[in-house]
């Protein structure tokens, strides 16, 4: 059941006009940096962890409207519901699904990015790994943010503001990633978001 | 959407336990919409839910297929639901072969979709995104996602509205052969739906 949800947001995904608009917001966000900061190369090496987290964060804000809203508006929660599927599962398939829809394109695009902000490749390679553990956590986030908003005007931006702040911790373990244990850290945050994120999310996908 | 205790799904093929409602009281917004119903629903038999706008007719449908609690009463029995509402449930971008298709792996009737989807006469369709599809070849689609889930209790929120005469008499069709497997059916109406001598629910 779990795959067939999966495959079937991924499909739904890849429909989507929207497919490769976080990845380019991604790209063209880490463009922006140099032009905004200036042409000091030591500056922009020093920033650029910082520039690339706070990119992929937008990004995963990006498709937030479409995660959940559309699913509760057009009638598939409640047909999912009327079969007995768990609203969880449906939240963790969700979750998967917008994870490999924009972090996979996104550490793709990762060099691009690390060119741009003119990153070295030690520091490319430990941010590439923190991404990886960390951006499972921006998509459960997204994902809750878009349930408690979803049906709600002008959701898109509410969501940002709940997911803002909850982001934090990623954000300062992700960026951290140099200092001893930060990983680890970064780890089991973005650990503790995955598995709370499928039960919160379920919650407000059930309200009457 | 489940109120504890309430078990929707049923081992499909075997036969299902009447639905019996009792003392069902339903609440929306401050609104009393109905307390104290009770009903019972046979293997093969069909009830009318009647009554004027906003009488709960859909709420009711809504809480017999546990996507609303009701604020008191029980309901058991009735297998395994089968739901078509106002909302249609179809990706704009998705070829309805393919939405149906998702539904039936859900179910894991895969089998019965492409009887389900002849009965409805939207075989045709099958190739067509759903955006480009009229609401009455909507409404279709949705009667044969019903159809193909191989439910045991189907509810169905006014299912002949937007729909032709001919396609009408199909779902009139479908809904006797449903109910001579010993298959029910609750329906929310407005006049007659082609169900041969149902039970009468009056609301309001």
């Amino acid at each position: 059941m779990f795959l067939i949800l999966v495959r079937r947001d991924l499909a739904l995904i890849a429909r989507s006009p929207a497919l490769w608009m976080p990845v380019m917001f991604f790209v063209l966000v880490a463009a922006l940096f140099p032009f905004a900061v200036g042409p000091d190369a030591r500056l922009l090496g020093r920033i650029a962890p910082g520039v690339v987290w706070v990119a992929a964060l937008l990004a995963a804000l990006l498709p937030v409207e479409t995660l959940v809203a559309p699913d509760l508006e057009d009638g598939t929660l409640d047909q999912l519901a009327s079969r007995g599927v768990a609203m969880e599962l449906v939240a963790a398939a969700r979750i998967v699904a917008h994870w490999l829809g924009f972090a996979l394109p996104l550490l793709a695009a990762l060099p691009v990015a690390a060119v741009l902000v003119g990153m070295d490749s030690a520091t490319g390679w430990r941010l590439a790994l923190a991404l990886l553990l960390g951006t499972p956590a921006l998509a459960a986030l997204a994902v809750v943010a878009a349930a408690l908003t979803a049906g709600l005007r002008g959701g898109g931006a509410l969501a940002g503001l709940i997911i803002l702040p909850l982001a934090l911790p990623i954000l300062i373990f992700g960026v951290g990633a140099a200092v001893p244990g930060a990983l680890k850290l970064l780890a089991a945050a973005s650990l503790v978001a995955v598995a709370i994120a499928p039960f919160a999310a379920a919650a407000a996908m059930r309200q009457d | 959407m489940l109120a504890p205790g309430q078990s929707v799904a049923s081992v499909r093929g075997v036969p299902a336990e009447p639905l019996i409602v009792a003392d069902l009281a339903c609440r929306r917004g401050d609104r009393l919409l109905f307390q104290g119903l009770s009903f019972r629903v046979e293997p093969g038999a069909a009830l009318h839910l009647e009554g004027p706008n906003g009488s709960g007719k859909s709420s009711l449908l809504r809480i017999l297929a546990g996507l609303l609690s009701p604020v008191g009463g029980r309901i058991e029995g009735g297998g395994a639901r089968g739901f078509l509402g106002h909302e249609w449930a179809l990706k704009p971008r998705m070829k309805l072969g393919e939405e149906l298709a998702h539904w039936v792996r859900i179910d894991a009737t895969s089998d019965r979709l492409p009887a389900a989807m002849a009965a409805m006469n939207v075989a045709a369709l099958s190739d067509v995104p759903c955006k480009h599809l009229s609401s009455g070849q909507r409404r279709r689609a949705g009667l044969a996602r019903v159809l193909a889930s191989g439910a045991d209790l189907w509810l169905l929120d006014e299912p002949t509205a937007g729909l032709d005469t001919a396609s009408t008499a199909l779902l009139a069709a479908a809904m006797a052969a449903h109910r001579a497997q010993g298959g029910m059916i609750v329906a929310a109406v407005h006049g007659d739906i082609g169900l041969d001598a149902p039970q009468r629910l009056v609301l309001g």
